[in-house]
């Protein structure tokens, strides 16, 4: 907790220079335009979506309160099984399923939030952490209810109206792309808001704004619990993208990847998050269907970032940018 | 029946005994540097593996002493050129650093060695069973418990009595003035550091008698011992102690009505640890928290 740089409360956290936003937006809406030219398929781009929003969701914990969680898989693995679940046993809506599977997630999150907002710092982490692993092991072993090791199967998503999002994969990523939209104009107003003004008060100096009055557990839980809804929406199209819930949405690896994309992307700014998983998808995607040792390279990618991109991509370029 | 419920609660033990060493580690690391170690589980599988390749040119006995010295000093290079330079940051660094260097060792590990499970085989004197009714009970199983018993005991006293334990402990509660009084901070966090990974690589040597050896047997361990950590309370080795002893023989005795609440009930107890005392069992408040 270094000391209070009144710049970063009353800078504008929410919005990068208009061109760039436009920029971000044009490429989103023109994706299923030119993938297939770049040598990949709108699949990818929708699963670059579904981890953008999850990263983003992390990031407005992580990046704008200061409050570091490793068990965000939980949330969006909650979000995945709600929405799967929904589909399998209880009625063949896509809406409907988005909507248990986020409200599984916040739920979720909630009452965890609520059990673990006092502590701080690397505790706090390391309870996020055995949090996920809990969910992680339900799913794993109710075997009758969520499939098991195996992962929940046997649900499709369902056409809404006249958009025909279960067989056609263009159409799919469009709805993606709309919710996606939604959610992240709503972290941008909430982000704008006082509310918003008022976690960045927090993550610059915790102690001050207990001092101010503010009620810095209160903001912490709401924080959280806001984190977790955008988790929990990126986990039920997650289920929608896949037609499958998999425990491994779970588990503390996919908590590292969430954090890893937000830290790469660049957590102190509001697209970066969207950047790092854009790259690490793609990355992932790569390098798994090169190599035998993926998994050194994705550790090897964690350690490069870590020692060399602390501030992420943006803010390695922004740093540029300034000398 | 009977042989049965003891079959399984001596199990419990032994695996307990294994949560106990990985938290005892993670919980040195964590106390004295605030870094959650990741790739803990990891150096445990990298010491079953030393002995692997050590035991047939040394010998056993050997083998177990040197292959945890071995992966110490993997952890000790690490730790002054990679680790060291996340200490002062924010803890999603370290935690991060952590992580990936747990995928890369993973990934050597099954590229030198195969993914398929490896042996690792115990001299013949401990491999035999000292009882006909009660055949689980194998040299080999009470030598591992007397090993950790050693271990554990020569760890608290090294902390309590030595100079150096003494500076840990201190460094603790407050590093600043540990720093201030004129200890080198640097060398006493590294030389922390392959202490609680030397522990790591004791583990898998036992372990690897006990389960075999394969990449990921570390993984297992790994939540087990956050959980010992959590429910013994943040900054207490103690309490670590106390926490890895007591979910590893809650898991045994569920394991005898309930086979597969056995992990259920690690995170119950840690349920009910947080809802009624927060800190843990002998944490104390404002440590880390």
């Amino acid at each position: 907790m270094s000391t209070t740089t009144l710049g970063a409360v009353f800078a504008r956290p929410a919005r990068g220079s208009w061109w760039s936003t436009a920029l971000i937006w044009l490429v989103l809406l023109t994706v299923p335009l030119w993938i297939g030219a770049a040598g990949g398929y709108t699949a990818l781009a929708s699963r670059v979506l579904i981890f953008g929003l999850a990263a983003m969701g992390l990031n407005f914990l992580l990046g704008f309160t200061g409050v570091m969680s490793f068990g965000h898989a939980a949330y969006f693995g909650l979000g995945c099984y709600g929405a799967g679940l929904t589909l399998r046993y209880l009625a063949n809506s896509t809406p409907l399923a988005v909507l248990i599977g986020i409200l599984t997630g916040t739920i979720g999150g909630a009452l965890f939030g609520a059990l673990i907002v006092r502590r701080r710092g690397v505790y706090f982490a390391m309870l996020t952490i055995a949090f996920g692993e809990i969910c992680y092991y339900i799913a794993y072993s109710w075997n009758s209810f969520t499939g098991g090791y195996d992962g929940l199967r046997g649900f499709q998503r369902q056409p809404i109206g006249p958009f025909d999002i279960q067989d056609n994969g263009t159409t799919f990523y469009y709805f993606v792309l709309v919710v996606f939209a939604l959610a992240v104009g709503l972290m941008a107003l909430l982000l704008r808001s006082p509310f918003g003004r008022t976690l960045i008060a927090v993550r610059e100096n915790h102690r001050r704004a207990l001092f101010l009055g503010i009620p810095v557990e209160l903001h912490i839980w709401l924080s959280f619990t806001v984190s977790c809804f955008f988790a929990a929406i990126a986990g039920s199209l997650y289920a929608l993208l896949n037609n499958f819930a998999d425990p491994s949405s779970l588990n503390y690896v996919m908590s590292g990847d969430i954090v890893i994309m937000a830290v790469m992307g660049g957590m102190r700014s509001f697209w970066g998050p969207l950047i790092g998983a854009a790259m690490f998808v793609v990355l992932q995607d790569t390098i798994s269907s090169m190599t035998v040792n993926w998994m050194s390279w994705i550790g090897l990618i964690f350690v490069v970032v870590v020692l060399f991109f602390p501030r992420g991509i943006l803010g390695f370029i922004r740093r540029r940018a300034a000398a | 029946m009977l042989t049965l419920v003891l079959f399984n609660v001596f199990n419990g033990i032994i695996i307990g005994l294994f949560y106990v060493l990985m938290a005892l580690g993670v919980a040195l690391i964590l106390n004295l540097s605030n870094v959650i170690n990741f790739a803990h589980g990891n150096f445990l599988a990298l010491g079953g593996y030393f002995a692997f390749v050590l035991g047939p040119i040394i010998g056993y006995w050997p083998a177990l002493l040197v292959a945890p010295f071995g992966v110490a000093l993997i952890g000790l290079i690490l730790e002054r050129t990679i680790i060291r330079r996340v200490y002062s940051r924010d803890p999603v660094y370290s935690l991060l650093l952590t992580f990936g260097l747990a995928f890369i060792i993973q990934d050597v590990c099954r590229s030198i060695w195969g993914s398929n499970g490896l042996p690792l085989s115990v001299p013949a004197v401990l491999g035999q069973p000292l009882s006909n009714q009660f055949f689980f009970l194998t040299g080999y199983r009470l030598f591992l418990i007397a090993v950790v018993i050693v271990a554990v005991a020569a760890l608290f006293l090294f902390l309590r009595f030595s100079r150096m334990g003494t500076r840990i402990r201190a460094g603790t509660l407050d590093m600043e003035t540990v720093a201030a009084l004129g200890i080198n901070v640097r060398w006493l966090r590294s030389f922390n550091f392959a202490l609680g990974i030397f522990l790591a690589g004791l583990a898998g040597v036992l372990a690897g008698g006990q389960i075999g050896l394969n990449p990921n047997m570390g993984d297992d361990l790994l939540m087990p011992s956050f959980i010992a950590i959590i429910v013994g309370g943040v900054g207490s080795l103690t309490g670590t102690l106390i926490g890895g002893v007591l979910i590893g023989v809650a898991a045994a005795v569920t394991t005898v009505f309930f086979p597969s609440g056995n992990e259920v009930v690690m995170y119950v107890i840690m349920t009910l640890v947080l809802l009624i005392r927060p800190r843990g069992l002998l944490g104390e408040e404002g440590m880390l928290v």
